[in-house]
């Protein structure tokens, strides 16, 4: 009755690219990425080899979950800056108890202060309505200074990383990293959630009109409640990885460097930070294309300084450009 | 593309060139307008020809094109192809600050006001000037406008004089009335019909959009039809020229006028679903009762801003009242949240259609939204369930799903059609419709009205708030007539015509002997004034 569809075989060749890649904003992430190591390949001949693939897609998954994080929570308009707290706090409560208490019930007890955390940003943004920038940027404050009080007693009794985390963090199986056991149930259970299940659906549904979800009888406060803890629970498990990547727990600014490429990796993956749109493939290149670019830039041989410029930069870049391919306007 | 030589091939047929001479210059000439989004063509090719100091309708059914015209006449958006010529030179409108600079000033659909800022702020973005606006504001029946107020605690009717007003403060020489009058009650509707009129006789143009046949064949010199975004054909405002743009807008697909949503037999011994006794609600809605029968549809006719709003929000959950009780099926019921009011069974459908809806998302998803909302339901979706309930709904409404990838690329009567598929889906017992069939098109109307008499057929009830009256004798079984915050009169559907609601919602006793021509002189009963 109303739009009449024409046929699409007429549209100009520029037009139905765009077309095709607003259809697919994978491909475009993916082009990049391919863009990038044949870059490096071609400075550094050789350097790309099974080897090489395996160390980037171990240091790339930590970063993907805690990216995951940042997409989940962003598809309602929030963030989740206390991710490196969370991430950094599980590892250390691991590490300090899994001498006395023995690995397994270390683990499952380093996963509760994650979900405090959680509890504590969801009640903050769902019911009280604090930003969820304000109210995350808080919450990871006061968690890093209890860590410093408890770091205290971690002196005492000295840190150890089981083997079997250390084994899942850095060993490689048949070429693969072993990480990936963990990261691929974890992906498809996020991908999972945001399509199929009705969890993921209010996501997406809250940060596009909160309004009408409230006027279709969604408890806000409940979703926001129970995302924020989902994000902090994926956030400890990350910080359990890592630690078994880099094998020492000694800092209690671990998982810090990751908090802000995390969010880049989502936003650069395509997930708008206004909520609504996005998914977790995208998040998953995008943190990929970050790893492949800080090795890019690490053996361009520049200063930290510039590298950082550079980095900043074509983060920028590429956003705005993929914005553009991909908002069909 | 050069200028056409031949200029309006395509009107031969109708009647423009018949009365004017060919000398005269048109002050608006567009022409091979076409614009598509994606796949889908808004506009393939409309034309548009204006005369100085003319009164100009153009008409369509929703999503022929109308507001996609508009905007890009205005600048809002680009055409893909097309000309247009302001006084007879050709003009590339790059921005709506071109198009004002050209003389030609808009008045979008919905509000344009940014809710944050007060109204001087709003009126600095646009460098309008104060004084001319103000006294518009007065002209247009809204006595005491505090400027200093943020606009988003005006409400919707009062925000559309202000777009109005602001228009008018710049003197455009042509002044593009995008469904005006749709959310305004009759006193305010009146004023505008008005100031077009003068605008007209002054000289200045305007082209005018509404689907109000009243206010066209009063207030037009012209219309141009468009169906599925060309033009059709550009009919004289004469008798008998509205059979003649139903034709055009309809094209093929004809149908009678009269004859839909005929009432069923009276349902005397059906149940009461909703007792409403005292409520309070706020500051308008001062002490209401009523009962909602099943299988009844009732009408609340109001001016506006008489505590309809609030009447709505406290029985969907979305306003606590602060006395007064409601019963569903005899027991008292105290909703806190939305939640709440839809599991007693009671669904909401905004009139504001922005409110109800994801834009972004798909048809299906919008649907579908409720089943997900409570936690029960957080798991994994049935797919194919899902699918099977949602087709039902889409085909119940006959909603058009070529777009259906986002809603925000359906046409408004198709979005409308969107926010009450949704509760047909999820199957609610008693539906608040608020204005539901505001700005779309007579068919869309004719679709809604035939569906809310079935839900009443199928012992559903029906809470209908309408700003058209005449809507009321064709799908209410009663009228509730509310004025200033009380419920001032119930009518049955037999004597509930326009001129009766008409007395009713002003507050004049049913059996007053008063002539109609009385009504002029009330004072403007807009809240404020009274």
């Amino acid at each position: 009755m109303s739009e009449t569809l024409t046929a699409p075989s007429r549209a100009p060749l520029g037009r139905r690219i765009k077309r095709f890649m607003a259809d697919r904003p994978l491909v475009p992430l993916i082009i990049l990425l391919v863009a990038l190591v044949v870059i490096l390949q071609i400075m550094r001949p050789g350097i790309v080899n099974e080897r090489w693939i395996a160390n980037t897609v171990k240091f790339a998954i930590p970063l993907a979950i805690l990216a995951g994080c940042q997409t989940l929570t962003m598809l309602t308009g929030g963030i989740d800056l206390s991710v490196s707290t969370v991430a950094t706090m599980s590892a250390f409560v691991m590490a300090s108890l899994a001498g006395h208490y023995g690995a397994p019930a270390a683990i499952v007890i380093a996963l509760i202060p994650p979900l405090l955390i959680g509890l504590l940003n969801g009640v903050g943004a769902g019911i009280f309505r604090v930003h969820p920038l304000i109210m995350t940027l808080g919450t990871g404050l006061i968690g890093a200074g209890c860590l410093q009080v408890y770091q205290r007693s971690v002196i005492a009794t000295g840190t150890k990383i089981p083997d079997f985390l250390t084994w899942l963090g850095t060993g490689l199986t048949y070429g693969f990293p072993n990480a990936l056991l963990l990261f691929i149930p974890i992906a498809a259970l996020i991908i999972f959630t945001l399509s199929r299940t009705g969890f993921g659906r209010l996501l997406y549904a809250v940060g596009d009109n909160e309004k009408a979800t409230r006027l279709s009888g969604v408890l806000y406060g409940q979703v926001i409640i129970a995302l924020y803890m989902a994000s902090s629970l994926l956030a400890g498990v990350a910080g359990l990885l890592y630690v078994g990547l880099i094998k020492a727990p000694s800092s209690l600014s671990l998982a810090e460097p990751l908090l802000l490429p995390s969010v880049a990796a989502a936003v650069v993956g395509g997930t708008s930070i206004f909520g609504g749109r996005g998914g977790y493939t995208g998040t998953i290149v995008g943190a990929l294309i970050l790893t492949v670019l800080t090795t890019l830039l690490t053996i361009l041989q520049m200063p930290e300084g510039a590298r950082r410029i550079l980095f900043g930069l074509i983060i920028l870049l590429v956003t705005a450009a993929y914005l553009r391919i991909v908002e069909d306007r | 593309m050069p200028a056409l030589a031949g200029r309006h091939p395509r009107l031969q047929s109708g009647t423009i060139e018949d009365g004017a001479p060919l000398t005269e210059e048109l002050i608006l000439d567009a022409s091979g307008v076409a614009k598509s989004y994606g796949a889908v063509a808004a506009l393939r090719n409309a034309s548009l020809a204006v005369r100085p100091g003319e009164v100009h309708a153009l008409m369509g059914a929703n999503g022929a094109g109308k507001s996609t015209l508009v905007k890009i006449l205005t600048g809002a958006i680009h055409a893909d192809k097309g000309d247009i010529l302001i006084r007879g030179k050709r003009r590339d409108v790059r921005s709506p600050a071109d198009a004002r600079r050209a003389g030609l000033v808009p008045v979008y659909q919905d509000a344009s006001l940014i809710p944050d800022l007060d109204i001087v702020s709003n009126l600095r973005l646009t460098a309008t000037p104060v004084e001319p606006f103000a006294n518009w504001v007065k002209e247009l029946g809204v006595p005491d406008l505090d400027l200093s107020e943020m606009a988003r605690d005006i409400p919707l009717a009062v925000l559309r004089v202000l777009d109005l007003a602001r228009a008018l403060a710049v003197e455009p020489d042509v002044l593009l009335l995008d469904e005006m009058t749709a959310a305004l009650p009759a006193n305010l509707a009146e004023r505008v019909l008005d100031v077009v009129r003068r605008q007209s006789r002054a000289g200045r143009s305007v082209i005018f959009i509404s689907h109000r046949f009243v206010e066209i064949s009063a207030l037009c010199d012209r219309a141009t039809v468009l169906r599925d975004g060309q033009t059709v054909g550009v009919v004289d405002m004469e008798p008998g020229a509205e059979e003649r743009i139903v034709e055009l807008m309809l094209g093929a697909k004809i149908e009678k006028q009269r004859g839909f949503a005929r009432r069923q037999a009276s349902q005397a011994d059906a149940g009461t679903r909703l007792s409403v006794r005292n409520l309070r609600v706020g500051t308008k809605l001062a002490d209401v009762s009523f009962e909602l029968k099943n299988g009844e549809v009732a009408g609340v006719v109001a001016l506006e801003g008489q505590g309809q709003d609030e009447l709505f929000a406290a029985l969907s959950g979305s306003l606590r009242p602060s006395t007064g009780t409601i019963e569903a099926d005899g027991v008292p019921v105290k909703f806190s949240h939305p939640a709440d009011a839809i599991r007693a069974g009671i669904a909401y459908i905004p009139g504001d259609r922005t409110e109800a809806l994801l834009m972004h998302r798909s048809v299906r998803e919008n649907i579908a939204l409720p089943f997900s909302a409570r936690f029960r339901n957080w798991g994994p979706i049935g797919m194919q369930k899902e699918r099977t309930i949602v087709g039902r709904a889409i085909e119940r409404l006959q909603i058009d799903t070529r777009a259906q990838g986002e809603v925000q690329r359906l046409s408004g009567g198709n979005q409308q059609k969107v926010t009450i598929a949704r509760w047909i889906a999820a199957d609610a017992r008693t539906v608040l419709c608020f204005d539901p069939t505001r700005g779309i098109d007579v068919g869309t109307k004719r679709e809604i009205y035939r569906l809310l008499r079935e839900l009443a057929g199928q012992g559903k009830s029906v809470l209908f708030y309408t700003s058209e009256l005449e809507e009321v004798q064709l799908v209410c079984d009663r009228a509730i007539v509310i004025f200033g915050g009380k419920v001032v009169d119930v009518l049955p559907a037999e004597i509930a015509d326009e001129a009766a609601l008409t007395r009713a919602a002003y507050g004049l006793p049913r059996n007053a002997t008063a002539d109609v021509g009385i009504l002029a002189d009330l004072p403007a009963t807009n809240g404020a004034a009274s």
